[in-house]
């Protein structure tokens, strides 16, 4: 029963680093083309200056 | 946005630029390639989603380089001015909540596991409170849309699905930090936090629909070119927008080019199609002193207009007023998911109440009592319900858009799933609206004889020479090389090849008489002159899409402004009854007279002066290259020129009420199942978790055949 004493915020901590890594992306407008993203994976660089 | 931040130098600006062409990888680099290659340019970034190009720049730099080199690379673009930015995306303030939803719902879920497979005493009471530690804040900061929305409506006396929902979420939560305190056996944290969670869900993909529809729209929205050239005192020209236009300047408007307001013609001989504003589709003259409006297109000669009335004075602003007075009837529709809500809310109220006041009188205490009252709320939550519309909507629309079609409004499938019959606009909804020359003539051309053509038409940007040229590329020709070009505005072009005198002009005038019909000549020397007859053509499957109108119930005619004669062409063409010469008023009247017969009528229209028409009717849908009062007043928007897209518009959306229909079936059948069980006091968590989940995602399910909706 102790090792819960250590897990359940071993849990919750992680859960939270996950929520704010959320958070920052958000906000720093990772989610504002997502369309974008998707399709700027596709481009062929072919050694050009991006 | 941040590579911008990072290479921002102090002397860069930024512009945005709408590319409403973009919709592909390619298209992506492409289009940042060809910016970043001009020497001012210190960086530029694609946002497809807005169809939008970020450039960061040199100030010396100016924005019609920038669209100049767009459009080398053949992507037609306008700048973004600041009053057209568009709306903040209704996605961006659900995501947080969604996310703490998830986040929370995930978390407390681990702990109810332990607890549903037996935890007890102390470790279950460890359980709970680490669960509410959780669930509360997560529950107030998820829960605030609904909260929100169900404190206005009650604020005006009435109600909507999210009172319900914000009532049992509450009371759950209220019900479950009471459980905690006392050590008690269930808390229901787990199932309000996934019941927001399918809600916010819900939400996020309703939003997502209309901004991704709107996105597309105001691309093309902002396509339209709204400003002139003014000729000023000093003999500069400079470029000004329509809204800055003030009356008694004098605008120069090239061959080609649209007027951004009414005006009187100062110097210059032209002819003027006016199809836009009153769907005449053959041009007429204008020469000096005659009347211009705004929205028409000059087709032939520069001419300069003197401005007698801009923005709220012009022709274009009266359809406009009319155009909003018609829109009403619509707006007063209610959405199918709010008529069901109104049914629903008091019905799951009093049912809740029963169960209490019922239990109350059995004699089972006041506790149980409100615990059974209160996992009726929850069991009866319109979780299901919620996604029922949504889902079907998003997915149709996907399909809809992949297929060319984009949906404006949210409720316009539910609203075109229900017309009976159809009003159709001739010129530019039936026919393509733009000039095509006469297939017969350009068959008949030597194949020196189209090279020839094809050279001169592309150093033309009169709208006939920029037919012929597309007709006669389209057919396998190419240009050959020419000397000595030069181009006569309003008269033609002309060149030297392999020595002959080679020209692409107006006819002369026969017998004294004036041309009625659009013509061109080709004249070699040496050998006839070749007239090339141009016409307004049916679009292609015009008369498939009819048929397959008539085969799923719509009885169709044409309603034009056109002169009857040339209505009459058409109607004989495609068997349509028809009715001519219908002002802007006129047509919205006949939607009037429609209407009042209990008809539910679609109007597919383009023009100007279908405007009213457009927002009267109970659902209407309008080519892309319709005007841009036109394309917003519209609930569909179609690309690309065939008319099939109307019936797959019509196809598609009745298919999504019919999917519509039988997720609320499977929604309210899965709450007939279960609320007898809550009533009688058997439900718990557990099996309110389960029943849910399982639900909403049989809707989802049942949803998701919609992938090919568009067919």
């Amino acid at each position: 029963m102790t090792s819960l004493l250590i897990l359940l915020p071993l849990a919750l901590m992680m859960g939270l680093f996950g929520l704010g890594a959320f958070f920052w992306a958000l906000r720093k407008g990772q989610f504002d083309d997502l369309e974008g993203a998707a399709n700027r994976i596709l481009i062929d660089d072919e050694g050009r200056e991006p | 946005m941040n590579t911008i931040a990072r290479l921002a130098l102090p002397d860069a600006v930024e512009t945005v630029l709408v590319v409403p062409g973009m919709h592909c990888s390619g298209c992506m680099s492409k289009v940042e390639r060809q910016l970043q290659d001009l020497p001012l340019v210190h960086a530029a970034r694609v946002n497809l989603t807005a169809r939008q190009v970020r450039v960061s720049h040199d100030p010396a730099l100016t924005v019609p380089e920038m669209v100049d080199a767009l459009a080398a690379a053949g992507f037609p673009s306008q700048p973004r001015g600041e009053e057209l930015a568009p709306p903040d995306s209704a996605v961006k303030p659900l995501l947080a909540p969604l996310a703490v939803a998830g986040f929370a719902c995930m978390n407390v879920m681990l702990m109810s596991v332990s607890i549903w497979s037996g935890a007890e005493g102390s470790t279950r009471t460890l359980f709970h409170w680490v669960s509410a530690l959780i669930g509360t804040p997560a529950i107030a900061y998820a829960g605030m849309p609904f909260f929100t929305s169900a404190w206005q409506a009650l604020k005006r006396g009435r109600t909507n699905m999210d009172v319900p929902i914000s009532i049992g979420v509450s009371l759950a939560t209220v019900l479950s930090l009471y459980e905690t305190a006392s050590g008690g056996h269930d808390a229901w944290f787990d199932g309000t936090l996934m019941l927001l969670l399918f809600l916010l869900a819900g939400r996020a993909l309703d939003a997502a629909m209309r901004d991704r529809a709107r996105s597309g729209v105001d691309a093309l929205l902002r396509q339209a070119a709204t400003g002139a050239m003014v000729l000023g005192r000093d003999g500069g020209l400079a470029w000004l927008a329509a809204h800055e236009l003030v009356p008694g300047m004098v605008i120069r408007v090239a061959a080609g080019e649209r007027l951004a307001a009414d005006g009187e013609i100062i110097s210059g001989n032209s002819r003027f199609d006016r199809s836009l504003l009153t769907g005449e589709s053959v041009p007429v003259a204008g020469g000096t002193g005659d009347a211009v409006h705004a929205g028409t297109l000059n087709l032939e000669a520069p001419v300069d207009v003197r401005v007698t009335a801009a923005g709220g004075g012009t022709s274009l602003a009266e359809i406009a007023r009319l155009m909003e007075a018609s829109g009403q009837a619509r707006s007063a529709y209610v959405r199918l998911a709010d008529r069901a809500s109104r049914l629903y809310a008091p019905a799951v109220h009093s049912l809740a109440a029963l169960s209490f006041v019922g239990w109350m009188i059995a004699g089972a205490g006041f506790y149980q009592s409100a615990v059974i009252a209160i996992a009726v709320l929850i069991i009866t939550c319109p979780c299901a319900i919620g996604l029922a519309v949504p889902v079907a909507q998003v997915v149709a629309c996907g399909a809809l858009m992949k297929k060319g079609i984009m949906v404006k409004d949210g409720s316009a499938m539910e609203r075109m799933a229900a017309v009976d019959c159809m009003l159709i606009d001739k010129t530019g909804s039936l026919t393509l609206g733009t000039p095509t020359p006469d297939p017969a003539a350009l068959a008949a051309f030597l194949p020196d004889e189209a090279a020839v053509a094809v050279a001169l038409a592309s150093n033309s940007r009169h709208p006939l020479s920029r037919a012929l040229a597309g007709g006669l590329t389209a057919m396998g020709h190419r240009a050959v090389a020419l000397a000595d070009v030069a181009e006569q505005p309003g008269q033609g072009v002309s060149a030297r090849w392999a020595g002959l005198a080679v020209a692409l002009h107006r006819p002369e005038p026969r017998d004294g008489k004036p041309l009625t019909s659009m013509v061109t000549a080709l004249s070699i020397e040496g050998r006839p002159t070749r007239l090339i007859r141009f016409a307004d053509h049916l679009r292609p499957d015009a008369q498939a899409a009819l048929g397959s109108m008539a085969a799923m119930g719509i009885e169709s005619s044409i309603l034009s402004g056109d002169n009857a004669s040339a209505v009459n062409e058409i109607a004989r063409e495609t068997g349509l009854a028809a009715r001519a010469d219908a002002s802007p008023q006129d047509k919205r009247d006949a939607i009037d007279v429609l209407r009042r017969e209990g008809h539910k009528v679609l109007m597919v229209g383009d023009g100007l002066n279908d405007g009213p028409a457009l927002a009267a009717a109970h659902a209407s849908i309008a080519p892309g290259s319709a005007s841009d009062v036109g394309r917003q007043a519209s609930d569909f928007v179609f690309l690309g020129d065939s008319l099939l897209a109307v019936p797959r518009a019509l196809a598609a959306s009745r298919r999504t009420m019919r999917v519509v229909k039988q997720n609320f079936v499977l929604a309210i059948g899965y709450n007939v199942l279960a609320v007898p069980m809550a009533i009688l006091g058997y439900v718990t968590p557990l099996l309110a978790a389960i029943a849910m989940s399982t639900s909403s995602l049989i809707v989802i399910a049942n949803s998701l055949r919609l992938t090919r909706a568009a067919r």
